[in-house]
């Protein structure tokens, strides 16, 4: 291969950050009118390799080649220059400008901007590729696929060659990733080269031409999609071969309903209707998927039922037991303390583990006894108990620390959820919240916390699992309810839908009402 | 392909200087970049000295001598440290929860005018013990609620701490002027100076100093542990940390903030009272003459440790009894002498920026390499 062709030489590159080394030697070519996938696990070092190359970092070693030149890019500006353009998982946009003026914000020109040519223009451009997009419309009316999209076109638009999407799938339905996958192609097809970093297989296998893969910060090779399969590339980027299949043990047969939620509604401090007459029902002993477009009012549905979020309307029945039978309380209104009080073990692992279920800078012991700090009398903490718990999980969890001093903060992602979903375990809940648990875990932490959810399970656990990839939640979850827009889309038996179903439903409130089987 | 593009922006040039994060240092490396710190503070200063025609190494030699040299200097040295100490502990208790009471000062002379009213008016009422002790509660309960007052606004309706205690420093301090210009005038129509303290409602002296530095280092162990052992020391750290933790867990924000606000005003007020009725033996304008904003600095450079900000505040203490030591031997003008305590200090608060951070300079070597 000449250098003709290579978009972008990458030679050696390493960067350190204090002890980790995030990239060590790293060797990679990109070429025009191809598509190339970045696969590797979080904290390969995917991110870290592009944003050296969109100038964000400046590695400690190694050369960078652009169009048979060595070059050294310093700031993004440079790497502009260069043709190289990136787009980030968050956008870089104005909201209150249209995407016109967001896409010839910041360059050259006449002090008067002439609206309509640039709409024309830009609405050219959009058609050559495939973009669906209007050029007048302001960016704070755009749903995030249109954002991501205008993103594109700026690139496009101030001549990028080179064009770099950092895990851009994240955000969207399985409908607007395959809209993006063609136009991605389309950009090939007119010899652009693109690279797109992802940890997920499938949409390696359905957009890329090569895939490199990274483990650990060294590259362990380069494929042709065309030649190569999931099990093959999950060995690549994993070390050694694993199994992908999650487990699903069978929920009871008869249905105990451990907490219903009845029309909840919550408004936010806007004034938005963030959670819009809410109903379902949670049984002991599965798990009840929750699946959407992010900021669908997952996270407040969560904080709503732990106490944490005010609720304007509705009910939250949970069950409780006196030895005079069961019953089941309204929890609305009621405080986590309160609802602790009232004999519900409820435990949740929020979506922010380090700023809302940890605290980043204490240690294990110190983060062991958050909730129950204040058992025990008298005005001193214990601290013998949570050193004890947290020796204990240690072991019993395989988390990887120095010691239970540590700070949390130095732990990686994997050992604090483990951290943090081990002690919500360990105050033997009745029902569990989990939100995305898996979020930039790598492989085998995810199964890990895939196994300890279902050891819940089986103890006839309730469990409320919010999820992003719809993969996992239709092979792990007995059942799936949709949220769009703060509604309920849908209730849907996780074995008998599929992907493209529950897409439908994340985009559409209204549509799917009849598939309700709870 | 085209890539018809100036390259001139982009020079192969590595940068001149880079800053990276450690990722840990020993106590060792970090103590001899604080020395290294104080040797470049102390040629700096000297250089100061120099250009001001006067021989470094006798001023500071002088400087040493004016604040240990003999046993009044000693005392004089201690009673700068006790006041600068007892705020630090009020200042690193609001910091901890990420608090950022600025007010120490205020709450000083608030607990200082409630001590002074006490001793002014009501000396002949109770007998000695009794007076001090109440004067003391007094001055505790005013400072509180001066640090109180914000903290409510803060809890309730989110309001900003800084500017509140800020300007909370300026009302305590218009109403000291108040009062010297009007009802606490010692002679009407006068010299507007309140009347000197009741021998009764002064503090005692332990070893030529007043109790003040017992009660102080007394304090230091309480806050330290109140801090470390204590629930609401566990409760302090979580909320500055971050409050949605802590909401997370169950715990009442509002009362978290409130209270420890409560209890760092209350230290400042016992700082107050002991100005008032160990030091001075009046009221004044200069009655916390700025150790509430001295302490802000004690506090940081100790990283919120009681047991560190001893030391800190006593080589501060040393720092200003020094300098004024030096104005009077070697006419050296005030401003000149905290010019150079000003710079020992930034030296020593620069410092920190190199034990977190590393710079990595350009390699000597050429960059355009062959292929």
């Amino acid at each position: 291969m000449t250098d003709e062709l290579n978009a972008i030489r990458l030679m050696d590159i390493t960067k350190s950050f204090g002890d980790v080394l995030a990239n060590h030697n790293i060797s990679l070519d990109v070429r025009y009118g191809e598509i190339l996938a970045l696969l590797g696990e979080n904290g390969s070092g995917k991110t870290t390799l592009m944003n050296i190359l969109s100038g964000i970092y400046y590695p400690d070693s190694g050369h960078i080649i652009v169009g048979g030149e060595e070059v050294s890019i310093h700031s993004p500006k440079d790497a502009h220059d260069l043709g190289i353009g990136m787009i980030h998982q968050h956008f870089k946009l104005v909201d209150v400008l249209t995407a016109t003026e967001n896409i010839v914000l910041g360059l050259k020109g006449d002090a008067r901007l002439n609206r309509k040519d640039l709409n024309e223009t830009i609405g050219k451009l959009s058609a050559k590729y495939g973009f669906e997009i209007d050029p007048a419309k302001k960016i704070y009316n755009m749903s995030v696929s249109e954002k991501q999209t205008v993103e594109i076109i700026k690139l496009l638009y101030r001549g990028a060659e080179i064009l770099i999407l950092d895990e851009p799938t994240a955000v969207l339905t399985p409908q607007e990733s395959e809209k993006l996958f063609k136009v991605l192609r389309n950009m090939r097809n007119d010899g652009k080269a693109i690279v797109i970093i992802t940890h997920k297989l499938n949409e390696v296998l359905a957009v890329s031409d090569r895939v490199s893969i990274l483990r650990k910060g060294c590259s362990v090779g380069t494929v042709i999609t065309g030649d190569t399969n999931r099990q093959e590339l999950t060995e690549l980027m994993v070390g050694r071969a694993v199994s992908l299949e999650i487990e699903r043990p069978d929920p009871p047969a008869i249905k105990d309903a451990f907490l219903k939620v009845i029309d909840l509604t919550c408004v936010d401090s806007d004034g938005h209707t963030v959670l819009d007459n809410i109903s379902f029902t949670l049984n002991r002993g599965e798990i009840l998927g929750v699946a959407g477009i992010a900021g669908s009012g997952q996270r407040e549905l969560c904080e709503a039922i732990t106490g944490l979020y005010p609720i304007k309307g509705g009910a939250i029945l949970c069950r409780g037991e006196t030895p005079s039978g069961s019953f089941h309380e309204n929890i609305v209104g009621k405080t986590p303390t309160e609802i602790i009080k009232k004999g519900v073990a409820m435990a949740f692992v929020p979506e922010d583990r380090l700023g809302m279920g940890l605290v980043a800078s204490m240690d294990m012991v110190d983060n062991m006894m958050l909730k129950s700090y204040k058992n025990g009398k008298g005005p001193f903490t214990d601290r013998s108990t949570p050193k004890k718990m947290a020796e204990h999980m240690i072991k019993a969890l395989d988390i990887v620390t120095p010691g239970v001093f540590t700070p949390i903060s130095l732990l990686s992602g994997g050992n604090v959820q483990k951290v943090l979903l081990g002690r919500e375990i360990a105050s033997s809940p009745s029902v569990l919240l989990v939100a995305y648990p898996v979020r930039g875990l790598d492989i085998n932490s995810s199964y890990t916390i895939y196994d300890l959810l279902n050891e819940q399970k089986k103890k006839n656990v309730a469990i409320l699992y919010i999820g992003e990839d719809l993969d996992v939640l239709l092979e792990l979850c007995d059942r799936i309810m949709v949220l769009c827009g703060g509604k309920v889309s849908g209730i849907v038996d996780a074995k008998k839908t599929s992907k493209d179903k529950l897409g439908l439903m994340m985009v559409h409130a209204d549509s799917e009402k009849d598939g309700e089987t709870a | 392909m085209n890539l018809i593009r100036s390259r001139s922006a982009v020079e192969k040039k590595e940068p001149f200087v880079r800053m990276v994060k450690r990722s840990g240092i020993t106590w060792r490396k970090a103590y001899l970049i604080r020395a290294l710190a104080l040797i470049c503070a102390l040629l700096t200063g000297a250089l100061i000295i120099l250009l001001l025609g006067h021989n470094p190494v006798s001023v500071y030699a002088d400087m040493i001598k004016g604040s240990f040299g003999s046993r009044i200097s000693r005392i004089e040295t201690i009673k700068i440290a006790i006041p600068l100490l007892g705020s630090s502990l009020c200042v690193a208790l609001a910091f901890k929860m990420k608090f950022w009471n600025i007010g120490a000062e205020g709450q000083i002379l608030a607990g200082a005018i409630a001590a002074s009213y006490i001793a002014l008016f009501h000396h002949q009422s109770m007998p000695g013990p009794l007076l001090l002790i109440f004067m003391f509660l007094v001055a505790v309960l005013a400072g509180g609620l001066w640090g109180l007052i914000p903290a409510v606004f803060k809890a309730r309706f989110n309001i900003n701490e800084t500017l509140f205690t800020l300007m909370f420093n300026y009302i305590a301090l218009g109403f000291i002027n108040y009062l010297q210009n009007g009802p606490w005038k010692e002679i009407p129509g006068g010299f507007p100076k309140i009347a000197m303290f009741a021998f009764d409602a002064r503090l005692p002296k332990v070893f030529g100093v007043h109790i003040g530095w017992i009660i102080v280092l007394a304090l230091v162990f309480l806050v330290y542990g109140y801090m470390k052992y204590t629930k609401h020391g566990y409760e302090i750290s979580v909320v500055g940390e971050s409050s949605n933790t802590a909401l997370y867990a169950g715990m009442n924000v509002r009362k978290i903030i409130i209270r420890t606000m409560f209890i760092s005003g209350a230290i400042a007020g016992l700082v107050g009272f002991m100005q008032v009725s160990g030091s001075d033996y009046t009221l004044t304008n200069y009655t916390a003459n700025g150790v509430g904003f001295t302490a802000i600095t004690v506090a940081w450079l100790s990283k919120l440790n009681p047991l560190i900000m001893v030391a800190v505040s006593a080589f501060l203490a040393i720092l200003q009894k020094g300098s004024n030591r030096i104005q009077t031997d070697f006419k050296i003008p005030a401003s000149a002498a905290s010019l150079l305590t000003g710079t020992i200090l930034f030296f020593m608060l620069g410092c920190e920026f190199f034990i977190t951070y590393k710079l990595i300079f350009r390699k000597g070597q050429k960059n355009g390499r062959n292929r």
